[in-house]
């Protein structure tokens, strides 16, 4: 059977969207368990559900088109 | 479900319509017909139209799981359609003066999407889930339960109508979301399971349409939505749009929403339900504005305004159901039509 090749998706101004079959581990390497096929990364810091995406983002003003230094007003 | 009671002469007709036997079934429609035209030209506002919003409520009814002890055959009488298309007639040309579009993006789905993103950031509409979050009572949290089960009951449903009306990344993104609502397949897991498990554990009773009575026009209304843009092929931008706006303004509140529940001692068998939405949310929003709404928008760009349209159109509605719910609750009143007590 084909195997998927797994994609992650750079979502401007949120997570990282993460569709396919990657397994995602604690630093120990035990499983964090997946609730869904496809899981969005945060990629903001400001999540209270990391590593998952809980749209902290948009509180915080989280940018990713801006150059290194730049400060979110 | 069990039919409703009465809010008016066209709800009345529609239902002496639905219960009569097959050789009255004629005048009934006919009497309908009358009513309901000479109703809905006085109507000055749908939204809270209690009549008008039961009634099409109860015509969008026959495409789902029907009524007990009505005739199946119903869904597709040509009179019954033309009351419900009377209906979504004048209300869409409501819906479309009340509802403000932001300015057009690009025909592209990064563009489409960062319009509806700045869309529901500039919200400023007042936080009935702060409030549910800080302030509600614990009958309030069962009136918030029962505002939205009629919605989220069936949630999802009103948004797969949309599938096969769809093509390419727009179907592709559409499916993704809608299997994560419908739990991957896994029935512990369909949202409308977890809501009717948060009824259960607040309570109440879960079977689908049990207070529909006490439930008001503005909250049918809303639910009704759904249902319109879903059931008419020609609105389908709407309803993508509708789905994208919906997801995009999930996560934060549902957060807020469990933190209510939290508040009065709530554990996970009544907070699944939000807690879950924190999370598939915060993906779905994504896949919805970019694949589903953004991607819609690329391959049938003359959808666009319909797009905006029904992204919108969840601020403005569903921002009418928080008003009147937190107006009630600020001045010590049910947002119900009646007591829980007297429901079901």
């Amino acid at each position: 059977m084909h195997e998927e090749t797994p994609v992650i998706v750079a979502c401007p101004n949120g997570p990282l969207l993460v569709r396919g079959d990657v397994p995602i581990e604690n630093p120990d390497g035990t499983p964090v368990q997946k609730n869904r096929r496809t899981v969005a990364l945060c990629r903001c810091g400001a999540s209270v559900l990391k590593p998952w995406c809980d749209g902290s983002h948009k509180i915080i003003g989280f940018r990713t088109d801006l150059d290194h230094g730049d400060v979110p007003q | 479900m069990r039919l409703p009671r009465v809010r008016g002469p066209v709800s009345a007709a529609l239902l002496d319509t639905l219960t009569s036997a097959p050789e009255q079934r004629d005048d009934a429609l006919a009497g309908l017909d009358v009513v309901a035209r000479e109703v809905i030209g006085a109507s000055e506002d749908l939204a809270r139209d209690d009549d008008l919003q039961l009634t099409l409520f109860c015509l969008y009814e026959l495409h789902y799981s029907g009524f007990d002890g009505v005739d199946d055959a119903l869904e597709w009488e040509p009179g019954l359609i033309a009351v419900r298309t009377a209906i979504e007639r004048a209300w869409e040309a409501q819906l479309r003066a009340a509802i403000p579009l932001p300015e057009r993006p690009a025909l592209e789905a990064d563009a489409v999407a960062e319009t509806l993103f700045a869309l529901a950031a500039a919200d400023d509409g007042p936080s009935l889930s702060r409030y549910v979050a800080k302030k509600a009572t614990r009958e309030q949290l069962d009136e918030y339960l029962i505002q939205r089960s009629i919605s989220q009951l069936k949630e999802a449903d009103p948004q797969t109508w949309a599938i096969p009306r769809l093509t390419g990344r727009a179907k592709a993104g559409l499916i993704e979301v809608q299997a994560d609502e419908y739990g991957n397949g896994r029935l512990e897991r369909m949202h409308s399971q977890l809501y009717a498990r948060t009824m259960r554990g607040a309570g109440l009773i879960d079977e689908y349409g049990a207070y529909i009575d006490i439930v008001p026009a503005v909250s049918l209304a809303s639910a009704n939505l759904m249902s319109f843009f879903g059931l008419n092929r020609r609105l389908r931008g709407a309803s993508a749009g509708h789905l994208a706006m919906f997801e995009m303004t999930s996560s934060i509140p549902n957060r807020m929403y469990g933190n209510g529940f939290r508040r009065h001692g709530f554990g996970e068998d009544v907070t699944w339900y939000f807690d879950e939405h924190v999370e598939a949310d915060a993906v779905h929003e994504q896949i919805a504005a970019r694949d589903l709404a953004g991607g819609l928008v690329e391959s049938e760009p003359q959808l666009l305004d319909d797009v905006l349209f029904g992204a919108a159109s969840v601020l403005v509605v569903d921002g009418w159901v928080g008003l009147h719910i937190l107006d009630c609750w600020q001045n010590g009143r049910t947002s119900l039509r009646a007591p829980v007590a007297t429901a079901a």
